[in-house]
């Protein structure tokens, strides 16, 4: 191990980042895009006469879920690509934390962004006349979505640029390590839920057109809910990435670092799945029962509310692994 | 960089506090969002027990939400008594 100099350490590191950051960054994207086109089948069985407006649709709900994996593209051609600067063993845990943060926090964008596209073929083939309603909504859901792996990508690319060459290299190591998988993990299951919401509002819309005023909003405001476990993950990685920590060559140091962002980042895929699942229900219902969309609205809100506490006992027990300890 | 054991036990109590907490945090998540998603169907079904389904939805989470509250314990006994 000592045999290695530090240039080798770092291309190590980027080479490993970057093949995390496109291997687990194809995952989510490849199955949105698979059940949108598995339901994009179904639909044009069902309706075969308007098959070339919900192949269109397919198409448009194909390519936003993809982004999610050019996102992965971007950071793993910069990992193996970028002139490295001055390499220092910090700059190597960097780029293995930009690649975790990137590889993890494009799942779930990916497969949610897939549930919007495929309940808005279905929808197409159901009602054609709304077909624009429909598209338009799977656009602004499948968008709402992307968010967390937008969180992961701004990590990912703020591990790559900025300059740590002042900060000790223990324990600040872990503390890098740790922000790429606070907002990497976070974001699987923010951006899950926040498919499922958008899915049920598509769904919601093709049934009853005339309240897609109310289907949309609930949408929107129960993926606003669904996004805050990734918001605490990149919260968690902002103050790892910008705390000077003092130096200490104790193992304990680092772990707690590291330990704080794997906390955080599991954390929340829970609460933003389970966030989703209420959205889901609530908008579901909505669109089946709009006179009681205000009763709907407060429930799910609760729920949500409810679901989250697990994600705030994560967050503060990593708050507690930072400044406490 | 000699690494004594009380300095290893420490840094593996941090690590399992983290993983502790991040584990146990999923499954109270993501079942506490499938009560209120079952509860939000109950209303849309039948709005006028909306007051009763609110009621049963919150006593099903506080039961679904022990395991995170269990793992919060272990965690802050890792962190503060081990």
């Amino acid at each position: 191990m000592m045999d290695l100099d530090v240039q080798a350490w770092v291309k190590v590191a980027a080479f490993a980042g970057g093949g995390i950051a496109m291997g687990l960054g194809a995952v989510g994207a490849a199955i949105g895009e698979g059940y949108t086109a598995a339901q994009a089948n179904l639909a044009v069985s069902r309706n075969p006469k308007i098959s070339g407006d919900i192949f269109k649709n397919m198409l448009v709900g194909q390519a936003v879920a993809e982004s999610a994996s050019i996102f992965s593209l971007v950071v793993a051609i910069l990992l193996l690509f970028l002139d490295k600067g001055n390499p220092t063993l910090l700059k190597a845990a960097a780029l293995f934390g930009a690649g975790l943060s990137m590889g993890f926090g494009a799942i779930g964008s990916g497969v949610g962004s897939g549930f919007p596209g495929g309940q808005a073929c279905l929808g197409i083939s159901r009602q054609p006349a709304v077909s624009n309603k429909l598209t338009t909504n799977m656009l602004i859901g499948s968008a709402v979505c992307q968010t967390p792996a937008i969180f992961a990508m701004v990590v990912a690319l703020m591990l790559l640029f900025m300059d740590f060459s002042n900060a000790p290299l223990h324990p600040t190591w872990a503390a890098l390590v740790g922000a790429g998988l606070s907002t990497g993990l976070a974001a699987i299951g923010s951006g899950y839920g926040g498919g499922m919401a958008a899915g049920a509002s598509c769904e919601g819309v093709a049934r009853q057109p005339e309240a897609v005023g109310n289907v949309t909003t609930i949408m929107l405001v129960g993926q606003a809910v669904a996004q805050t476990p990734s918001i605490f993950g990149l919260l968690v990685s902002f103050i790892l990435m910008f705390k000077t920590f003092p130096e200490s060559m104790q193992l304990q140091s680092a772990m707690a670092l590291l330990s704080a962002g794997l906390c955080t980042g599991l954390g929340g895929i829970g609460p933003g799945v389970g966030n989703g699942m209420a959205a889901e229900g609530a908008v579901r219902w909505v669109a089946r029962n709009v006179t009681h969309a205000a009763d709907l609205m407060r429930t799910m809100l609760v729920g949500q509310a409810v679901s989250q506490s697990t994600a705030i006992y994560a967050m503060v027990v990593s708050l507690v692994l930072i400044f406490v300890l | 960089m000699a690494i004594e054991g009380a300095d290893i036990v420490k840094a593996a109590a941090f690590l399992g506090a983290g993983i502790s907490m991040g584990l146990g945090a999923i499954g109270p998540g993501v079942g506490e969002g499938m009560v209120a998603a079952k509860a939000c169907e109950a209303i849309g079904k039948n709005p006028k027990e909306a007051g009763l389904l609110t009621r049963t939805m919150l006593v099903g989470q506080a039961v679904s939400e022990s395991t995170g509250i269990y793992s919060l314990v272990v965690a802050l006994l890792l962190l503060f008594v081990v």
